[in-house]
């Protein structure tokens, strides 16, 4: 990258179900002072700030109008990206590498919980013609998808249930990971069919949480305590027609981790990145993320927990417990897997911690029912 | 017209054409239900409505009382230091008469949104609500007035536990 851009403080609520003690803008700005204290800044020398966040997720349009209060951003500039965090940060990152700008705030935050009509508020992201008029659940959408990965990956309902499983379990090691619970693959597998194959353990749970970045220039960044630079970034969109488009690959996932991959000088991810944040929803969805980001060759994704697992990539991948330890939040979902990596890379995490994690690569999925995916590759060295 | 030689003609269509079904089009009513977490500053806001009182917070860096209250002071960026309850009376900051409804019907009686500074908090610092017992044309920047609460049986917690406010 032509100009280096550094993770220089990140601040957070805890992911809960439900956050009836603070509104939006209190947990915002709760954790935004967490952020600037470890940043050592004021937020009056931000420059710019982002905002990720979806209208009909909030209820209010216009949304980006509500949140510099919360942020210290009142009078400076201030957009929304109305996608998951992680193409925030590379907003806010392109910000800087335009040599425009040196310090740059992102926030993200989810208040899942106040969401009445969950189901209808995703409804609305179907095409209005053609699709919503059937009127079913739109979460079939995943039953539709993991179908079609199982059978082209010769990937069985056993190997999915190992996933989540696996990510619930350790999700129970994670003070960040509300959902965390020792449960064995075969209570996934006798869990009840809602949209199958999806079942009621394979569903995302939701929480609250809001997420502060501060994003600094190379010139800043290298005057504050471990800064975690950013080595690689792209995010990627596919052709959303549920008719039309590939059930079987992430293929937005591929390209944006291509590039990264490229800007990082990474050839052998599975060797060179010591830990992955990545989106497990439903459980198939990691598999298939997995070999989007070249960790696995296709099919293989499944082998993860085979006996011989020589790289530990059981133990590399989704130390947190995943989206479905952590739950589902909405834009900030990315953001709660991008502190997850820095944390690993600050040598933060407790009973989770990879030893000397130096590389690490975050990754999400804008949810159902998109084909959008953004990744991050981060480094605690330049 | 594209190139791939599909052709993109218009024909002007008449509300008749969608009353006969003359055109193809779906209709969709959303259900799209929130229930917001009010948080520190609004819970304590509106609680004060139901017991009829008006709170503000006080941040004294910046010497300033606001109401709407708010926990963060949102210019020098710290918690705010105090509650303050402040009076139910106050001035018009600006106002707006209103002869039409949201859906553009004629209104009989027009409809008078204001913003009323409130006596006690800092300058320019006031709430939103409507102005009524006033003819329209006698209202003007400035003007003294008082809340009119709803009977304490009857408040909810809500903005509307105020009715509105009447010069005085
Ligand atoms: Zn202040």
């Amino acid at each position: 990258m032509n100009q280096n851009v550094a993770i220089i403080g990140i601040g957070y609520t805890v992911p809960k179900p439900k956050t009836p003690e603070v509104s939006y803008k209190e947990m915002t700005y709760l954790a935004a002072q967490m952020a600037y204290k470890e940043a050592k800044i004021s937020p009056k020398e931000v420059e710019s700030f982002v905002t990720a966040a979806e209208d009909l997720h909030e209820g209010t349009s216009i949304f980006d109008e509500y949140t510099p209060d919360q942020l210290g951003a009142v009078q400076k500039p201030m957009h929304t990206v109305s996608g998951d965090g992680i193409q925030g940060i590379i907003a806010a990152a392109l910000q800087i590498m335009t040599g425009a700008f040196d310090l740059i705030v992102v926030e993200g935050h989810s208040k899942a919980s106040n969401i009445v009509t969950p189901t209808y508020v995703l409804n609305y992201a179907l095409d209005p013609v053609i699709n919503r008029p059937l009127n079913i659940n739109p979460h079939y959408i995943a039953g539709l998808e993991m179908r079609a990965y199982m059978q082209d990956s010769k990937t069985s309902e056993e190997d999915v249930a190992n996933v989540v499983a696996h990510n619930l379990t350790r999700a129970a090691l994670n003070k960040l990971a509300p959902y965390g619970a020792k449960i064995s693959p075969k209570k996934v597998l006798s869990s009840e069919p809602l949209f199958e194959p999806i079942r009621k353990l394979h569903m995302p749970q939701t929480s609250d949480a809001a997420y502060v970045v501060v994003l600094a220039s190379e010139r800043i960044a290298k005057k504050k305590v471990k800064p975690v630079w950013i080595s690689g970034m792209s995010f990627c969109s596919d052709s959303p027609t549920l008719e039309t488009r590939d059930w079987t690959t992430s293929i937005s996932t591929q390209i944006a981790a291509e590039k990264a991959y490229q800007q990082a000088g990474i050839k052998n991810p599975a060797a060179e990145i010591d830990v992955f944040e990545i989106d497990d929803s439903f459980g198939y969805k990691q598999l298939q993320h997995l070999e989007a980001l070249k960790v696995y060759e296709k099919g293989k994704a499944k082998n993860i927990f085979e006996n011989g697992d020589k790289q530990k990539l059981s133990t590399r991948v989704n130390p947190s417990g995943g989206t479905l330890g952590v739950g589902w939040m909405h834009e900030a979902t990315g953001l709660h897997k991008v502190l997850e990596v820095v944390s690993q890379l600050k040598g933060k995490k407790g009973k989770a911690q990879i030893k000397k994690a130096k590389v690490g690569l975050a990754q999400a999925w804008r949810g159902l029912p998109t084909t959008t995916c953004a990744v991050v590759i981060l480094k605690n060295q330049k | 017209m594209l190139e791939t030689g599909i052709r993109l003609h218009g024909t002007a269509l008449e509300e008749e054409d969608f009353k006969t079904h003359r055109v193809f089009y779906t209709t969709d009513i959303p259900k799209l239900q929130y229930a917001w977490d009010c948080g520190v500053a609004m819970g304590h806001y509106l609680k004060g409505l139901k017991q009829g009182k008006l709170l503000g917070t006080y941040c004294k860096k910046c010497k300033r009382t606001v109401i709407p209250p708010r926990v963060f002071c949102e210019l020098c960026f710290r918690n705010m230091d105090k509650w303050v309850e402040l009076k139910d009376t106050g001035i018009v900051n600006t106002f707006s008469i209103c002869y039409v409804t949201w859906d553009m019907k004629k209104l009989i009686y027009p409809e008078i949104p204001a913003v009323i500074e409130i006596d006690g908090a800092s300058k320019g610092k006031g709430i939103l609500h409507l102005l009524a017992e006033v003819d329209p044309k006698q209202v003007k920047l400035g003007m003294k007035v008082k809340a009119v609460w709803k009977p304490k049986s009857e408040r909810e917690g809500s903005i509307l536990d105020i009715k509105y406010f009447k010069p005085i």
